[in-house]
C-alpha cells in the first residue's frame, strides 16, 4: 500500500478504533481503506467522480456517489462517529454550509485544506500580480475545482462564528508538521479536528 | 457433488403445494426451471443468486434453446468473470409466471388439465422471490453470500433482503428501482392493450388454437423496446437512415407505410423475434407483477423499514441514459439504506445505451461488481 498523503495520515492517526466514519469526497478511498485496515473503523464515503467510486468499491468499501453541496442532508444526524473532509471545503459552492452538515452528522468532524495565506501564496499575488501555482494549488485559475480558497485565519473565523470548538489542529508544511505559531503564513496545509459544542 | 441431480443445467423443481400468494390466493404444485454454474463449496456459502429481468429465463450463461445465443448474461458470469463458478455456485431460476420451465400462464392447471390462461393468479416480484427461496431449500442453501439483478433482477435482489434478511449476504441491485412509477406503469399498460386487442388472443385462451397473439405482443415489445434504449443511443445506431432495398441500397422513401426507416425495422425485428421465445400471457403477468411493485408500501411506505433487520451490503449500478429506472431512483434506495445504517454503494455510469446498458459491455459495472463481490469473500 502506498503512503498517505500527509493530512491523510494525520487524519487516520487521530480517529480512534472501531468508530464510524463518513469520508466526504473520499477519491479512491485510500483513506478509507487504511482505517478500515489499520483501526478497524467502518468507513462509508461520499464522492462526486465515479471512476473514482468504481475504484472504492473495487477495494470493498461503500460509497455512495454524490455532491458534498446537495447529499449531506439526506444523511441522518449524529450517524457517524467522524465526518471527514479533506482538500474538498474550498471546492463546495457553499463552505460554512457544508460545514454545518458535517458537525450535524458526525460528532466530530476533520477538516483540511490548503492555506491560502502560504507566503508562497501571498509572494506569487505581490510580486508577480498573478494567481499562484504552487505544489499544493497545481492548476490555473480558470481550470481549478477550487471555487472557495480560503485562509487558516479565514477558517477559524468561521468555526468561531458558527460556535464550534477546536479539538485539535495540525499545519503542514512540506509534507512535515509545523508550530501553530505564525501558521497562517508558514503553514500550506491544514488539518482541524471540530466539534459540536454539546 | 457432480453426482447430485440437483446441480447443472436443465433442472426442475417440482413443489407440493399449496404455494400461498400475495395476493390472497395459492397456487397448486408448481414447477421452477432452473440452472447452476459451479460448486457449493464445503462450508456452503459461496452462492450467488442471479434474478433475471423482464423477458429473461435461466439461461444467464448458458445457450438459448430456442435462439441458440449465448447466455444473456456472460459478460458477468463465466469464467474470469465477476460471477465466477471457478468461485461461485450460481444459481439462475426462471421466475414464477414466466414460460421457460416455471410455472405460468401458460401451464397446465392440474385442477382442469388445461392452461391457466387468465386463471393463472396475478403474483407479486416477492411471490417470486418466494419460489427462488424454496428452490434454494431444496437445494440446501441456507445463505446466499450475493443476490444479483438488473431490472427486474434488482427488484427481486431488494426484495430478498427485504423478505430473507438472514439469508443474504450482499445485494447488487443495477438499472433497477424500489417502485414501479406512474410513467413505468403507463408504459406496460401500452404493452397489456396491445396484446388485448389482437384479435387472437381470446380472453387469453389461444394455446388451443396454436395461433397465439404474436402481432399485439410485437407491438408489445416494441414500445417497451423504446424504453430501454435511449434517444443518443437510437440516434448514433440508425439517425433518421432510410432502410436499403434490393434495387436501392441507399433506401428511399416510399410514401406508404412500409418500415422506410432503419429503426423502423430494426424494432419490427425485436418485437416479431421476440414473439418467438415469448408467451403473450406471461407478459401480462409479469409487467403486472411489476407494476405493483413497491417495497416502501409494506413498511407504511418507509422504504427504510424495508431494510431494518437487514445486514446486508448492497451496490446500486445505475446508468445515466436509463429513463426506465433513472438514476434518482437508485438514489432513493441508496438514501433509504443509509437511514437504514446499510453498508451501501451507490454509483452512476456513463453509458449511451439506456437502460440496456447493464446487459452490454460495461467494463466499469464489471469492475465495480467484481470489486463488491471479493469484498465479501
Amino acid at each position: 500500500m502506498t503512503a498517505l498523503r500527509p493530512d491523510l495520515a494525520i487524519i487516520a492517526a487521530n480517529v480512534a478504533r472501531g468508530t464510524r466514519v463518513l469520508d466526504i469526497g473520499c477519491g479512491d478511498g485510500a483513506l478509507m481503506a487504511a482505517l478500515r485496515d489499520a483501526r478497524g473503523v467502518d468507513a462509508r464515503g461520499l464522492e462526486l467522480d465515479p471512476a473514482n467510486v468504481a475504484a472504492a468499491v473495487a477495494r470493498g468499501l461503500s460509497v455512495m456517489q454524490g455532491d458534498a453541496d446537495v447529499d449531506l442532508v439526506d444523511y441522518p444526524a449524529g450517524a457517524f462517529d467522524y465526518a471527514i473532509l479533506s482538500q474538498t471545503l474550498q471546492t463546495t459552492r457553499r463552505p460554512d454550509l457544508v460545514l454545518d452538515q458535517l458537525v450535524r452528522i458526525g460528532r466530530r468532524a476533520f477538516v483540511s485544506f490548503p492555506n491560502f495565506a502560504h507566503w508562497r501564496v501571498r509572494l506569487s499575488l505581490l510580486w508577480g500580480g498573478r494567481m499562484p501555482v504552487t505544489r499544493l494549488l497545481p492548476l490555473q485559475w480558470y481550470e481549478t475545482p477550487n471555487i472557495h480558497h480560503v485562509t487558516i485565519d479565514d477558517f477559524r473565523a468561521l468555526v468561531a462564528a458558527r460556535g464550534l470548538a477546536v479539538e485539535g489542529s495540525w499545519f503542514l508544511s512540506g509534507d512535515s508538521l509545523t508550530s501553530a505559531a505564525a501558521a497562517n503564513f508558514r503553514a500550506e496545509h491544514a488539518v482541524f479536528l471540530l466539534s459540536r459544542p454539546d | 457433488m457432480s453426482d447430485d441431480a440437483r446441480f447443472g443445467l436443465s433442472r426442475q423443481l417440482r413443489l407440493p403445494g399449496p404455494f400461498p400468494l400475495d395476493g390472497g390466493t395459492s397456487l397448486g404444485e408448481i414447477e421452477i426451471a432452473y440452472e447452476t454454474h459451479g460448486r457449493l463449496n464445503a462450508a456452503g456459502n459461496n452462492a450467488v443468486l442471479i434474478c433475471h429481468a423482464l423477458t429473461g429465463d435461466q439461461h444467464v450463461a448458458s445457450p438459448h434453446p430456442r435462439t441458440g445465443k449465448p447466455g444473456w448474461w456472460t459478460r458477468m458470469v463465466g469464467p474470469g468473470k465477476p460471477v465466477d463458478p471457478e468461485r461461485h455456485l450460481i444459481i439462475c431460476a426462471n421466475v414464477l409466471g414466466s414460460c421457460m420451465g416455471s410455472t405460468g400462464p401458460a401451464s397446465l392447471d392440474p385442477a382442469t388439465g388445461t392452461p391457466y390462461a387468465m386463471r393463472f393468479p396475478v403474483i407479486t416480484i416477492r411471490d417470486m422471490v418466494r419460489a427462488q427461496a424454496a428452490l434454494l431449500d431444496h437445494l440446501g442453501i441456507a445463505r446466499l453470500r450475493a443476490v444479483v439483478g438488473g431490472s427486474m433482477g434488482g427488484m427481486q435482489a431488494l426484495s430478498w433482503a427485504a423478505t430473507y434478511p438472514a439469508r443474504v449476504e450482499a445485494a447488487v441491485v443495477i438499472a433497477s428501482a424500489a417502485r414501479h412509477s406512474a410513467q413505468n406503469i403507463a408504459f406496460h399498460e401500452v404493452g397489456r392493450q396491445a396484446v388485448m386487442a389482437d384479435p387472437r388472443w381470446r380472453g387469453g385462451d389461444y394455446y388451443a388454437s396454436g395461433d397465439p397473439p404474436t402481432a399485439g405482443l410485437a407491438v408489445a415489445r416494441m414500445a417497451a423496446h423504446i424504453t430501454y434504449l435511449s434517444e443518443a443511443g437510437l440516434t448514433e445506431k440508425f439517425g433518421r437512415r432510410l432502410q436499403g432495398r434490393p434495387d436501392k441500397p441507399g433506401g428511399a422513401k416510399s410514401f406508404g407505410f412500409d418500415a422506410d426507416f432503419q429503426v423502423e425495422s430494426y424494432l419490427r425485428h425485436q418485437g416479431l423475434s421476440f414473439t418467438d421465445r415469448f408467451d403473450a400471457n406471461s407478459y401480462l403477468y409479469i409487467t403486472r407483477a411489476l407494476d405493483y411493485f413497491d417495497l416502501a408500501e409494506d413498511h407504511g411506505g418507509r422504504l427504510a423499514d424495508a431494510f431494518r433487520g437487514s445486514a446486508a451490503r448492497f451496490c446500486l449500478i445505475s446508468f445515466d441514459t436509463d429513463w426506465l429506472y433513472p438514476t434518482a431512483e437508485s438514489r432513493a434506495i441508496a438514501h433509504a439504506l443509509n437511514a437504514a445504517g446499510a453498508a451501501v454503494s451507490c454509483v452512476e455510469l456513463s453509458s449511451p445505451f439506456g437502460h440496456d446498458a447493464f446487459l452490454l459491455d460495461a467494463p466499469e459495472m464489471n469492475r465495480i461488481v467484481d470489486g463488491f463481490l471479493r469484498a465479501g469473500e
